[in-house]
């Protein structure tokens, strides 16, 4: 697998001529350029972005923190392809996404882009496998070659024995380890994770960071993840504060912490409540 | 994404929900049953009727010999002996809504071959060549006798089936030599079936003869009991009617204040107005069951716009995966066009099922139509785009931001 290998050659020596003067890098994923979001509220303008610019490269991990207004929703669903930006631009992988139609951007989302999300957003009464091989429905795979990208998405993040099970009968660690795997199945450029582990306890949270950070370090997935709480970003690499629309801090974590030791020093009761409950 | 794909999506997300799938079938499975059902048992009524019409002849009317009047006492109908051959001729030759006619002349007699005898139940006719194009009743085997056996009072006859069963069992009747009233007739023709009669009698007993035969050399009389007639279309019979009566007093030489010494019976026009009432019926059935159709489709478009609701969140999911816009929605429309039309084909099997219960139990005549299955199962799946449609575009016109975000 390894999700940079869409990134083939062709793509960087085309991206090499369209970035000239755009000021973003052959070498970066993801460029936001002095990004403006003004959303209209009636008679109000509420100015959500004030100008970010953000560059993001291949194999990072990025955290993106702030407090709630700050901008880092609105950064997120633009970085997601969700929305546009009202000024400025957005490369990803040196395309400017910012002027596509909607059509458009529903298949770079769908090629591109995968999303993992606080409350898991899986389908109810939809199979595991079934969840995770959607993405490639969309994109028009055949039945085999979607059965075989699920199953292994699913067996990367240690679900290979829950395929048929119903989001119901998973724990949530379990549903947030579904959803990374429907985020992997179409080999996108970047993860996106939108408070990941905001519906999870600690240790089901540290679990899911681990499946993050074993993406990151042994496939070079890029991920990038929206937190408000500053011990969930210090698994990051590198972390970037929102403030009032602003980039205000960002920084790399000197020495990120590391979600499998911590779990190896963790007693090792109720790891997984429901594997045992068979 | 091809259409067989987001066909997958649909039904798998139809599937999901079993019970409410199920549920919003219910409207269109009721509406298509009735409108089957409904349409069976009114067409039943209809051909029944239409059976009993052709039976009858072709566009036909009677004209008996009135009642007699000797002093104070009155015979039955045809106790006088007005009508005569010539009034016949005349009916045809000079009634503009007449297409032909025949004269009626009733005898009765014991039928005799060989060893065998029969008396024939519907008795012995003498009519023309004109008859089985009158009565629409043809020969099935032989042949009717023609206007020169009229002509020459021929000593020919045509049998009934009950007859040529009874009294020819075991033998081809054609061309055997039968005698009526111990009159040597030569059997040319045998009838076909026809049936019972209006009044449970069996039309099939009996005997045609020329009339000329039965007058001169049967019953030596020179009036007729009965002109049957044929009018030219099923409307024109009352106008037939009308024109017949006219011409009789005419011809009777009635003055304004006498009666009618004859009698002109139009059965087709009441076979007519039975038929109209029927297939005033069949519309009447049709569209409440057409209504019931439509508020099953309304149901589906409720459900549907509930569905759009309730599945606000996995509308944002499929649009942040990559789902496009057209894609949801054809999803949509196809969930409620396979409703539908599953509805339909179900409401087809519960529409025959209780046409042939209804069959069966109420001894009513029921006729399932091809027609009204494949109009009914096209017009539901119509309904399913029609009122599939509106959710199906809202379900589309969603942002994906607000729909992730919807609880």
């Amino acid at each position: 697998m390894g999700a940079q290998v869409i990134i083939g050659e062709e793509a960087a020596t085309r991206k090499d001529e369209e970035l000239e003067g755009s000021g973003a890098s052959a070498q970066e994923l993801i460029t936001l350029n002095h990004v403006h979001k003004i959303y209209q509220m009636g008679d109000v303008e509420i100015h959500a972005l004030r100008g970010v610019s953000l560059h993001i490269k291949p194999g990072e991990f990025v955290a993106i923190m702030g407090a709630s207004g700050s901008g880092k929703s609105t950064t997120m669903n633009i970085l997601g392809c969700l929305d546009k930006p009202t000024k400025g631009h957005y490369y990803l992988e040196g395309q400017d996404v910012s002027k596509l139609t909607k059509d458009e951007l529903a298949d770079i989302r769908n090629r591109k882009i995968g999303f993992v999300f606080q409350g898991f957003n899986l389908l109810a009464r939809t199979t595991a496998i079934e969840n995770v091989e959607l993405p490639l429905l969309y994109l028009g795979a055949k039945h085999s070659e979607r059965i075989k990208r699920a199953t292994e998405c699913l067996e990367l993040v240690g679900l290979g024995q829950r395929l048929h099970n119903m989001p119901n009968q998973l724990s949530g660690g379990q549903q947030q380890r579904v959803a990374i795997a429907r985020a992997l199945v179409n080999q996108p450029s970047i993860i996106l994770a939108d408070e990941p582990t905001g519906n999870l306890d600690s240790r089901t949270s540290i679990e899911v960071m681990g499946v993050f950070q074993y993406l990151n370090r042994e496939r070079g997935i890029t991920v990038a993840l929206v937190t408000h709480e500053p011990d969930i970003a210090q698994y990051a690499k590198r972390v970037v504060v929102f403030k009032d629309g602003k980039i205000k801090r960002d920084y790399l974590v000197d020495d990120p912490r590391s979600a499998s030791e911590e779990l190896e020093s963790l007693p090792p009761v109720d790891v997984d409540e429901t594997e045992d409950d068979e | 994404m091809n259409l067989l794909l987001t066909f997958k999506i649909a039904l798998k997300a139809l599937s999901r929900n079993k019970m409410r799938s199920m549920l919003t079938m219910l409207g269109i499975i009721i509406g298509v049953g009735a409108v089957i059902a409904m349409i069976a048992i009114g067409q039943g009524a209809s051909s029944q009727i239409q059976s009993q019409i052709a039976q009858l002849g072709n566009n036909m009317l009677f004209v008996m010999a009135g009642s007699s009047r000797t002093g104070g006492m009155r015979g039955g109908s045809g106790s006088t002996n007005t009508l005569t051959v010539e009034d016949s001729e005349a009916i045809a030759r000079e009634c503009p809504s007449v297409r032909m006619t025949t004269p009626g002349v009733r005898a009765g007699g014991q039928l005799v071959f060989g060893n065998q005898n029969w008396s024939a139940s519907s008795g012995i006719m003498g009519v023309n060549e004109n008859f089985p194009d009158i009565r629409s009743w043809p020969v099935t085997s032989g042949e009717f006798f023609t206007e020169g056996d009229v002509r020459t009072s021929a000593r020919v006859c045509v049998i009934g089936k009950t007859v040529a069963d009874n009294l020819f069992a075991g033998v081809d009747p054609i061309g055997q030599t039968m005698r009526i009233r111990n009159l040597p007739f030569r059997v040319i023709g045998v009838l076909s079936t026809k049936g019972q009669g209006q009044f449970g009698n069996d039309q099939d007993d009996t005997v045609m003869v020329p009339y000329t035969t039965a007058q001169k050399k049967m019953l030596t009389i020179t009036y007729i009991n009965q002109v049957m007639v044929s009018a030219i279309s099923p409307s024109a019979t009352f106008t037939a009617e009308n024109q017949i009566s006219d011409l009789l007093r005419q011809r009777h030489k009635l003055g304004p204040n006498q009666e009618d010494d004859f009698f002109v019976r139009n059965l087709t026009d009441v076979a007519e107005a039975a038929d109209q009432s029927s297939k005033i019926m069949i519309n009447l059935l049709a569209s409440i069951a057409g209504v019931s159709l439509m508020v099953g489709g309304i149901g589906i478009m409720n459900i549907m716009l509930v569905s759009v609701t309730e599945r606000t969140r996995e509308i944002g999911i499929r649009m942040a995966i990559g789902a496009r816009s057209k894609v949801i929605r054809r999803q949509f429309l196809i969930e409620s066009i396979t409703l539908s039309f599953v509805g339909g084909l179900i409401g087809v099997l519960f529409g025959v099922a209780a046409a042939i219960t209804i069959s069966r139990t109420l001894s009513w005549p029921t006729l399932i139509s091809p027609a009204s299955i494949f109009i009914s199962v096209i017009f539901s799946m119509l309904v399913g785009i029609l009122f599939g449609y509106y959710p199906a575009r809202k379900a589309a016109s969603l942002d994906p931001i607000d729909a992730l975000r919807y609880e």
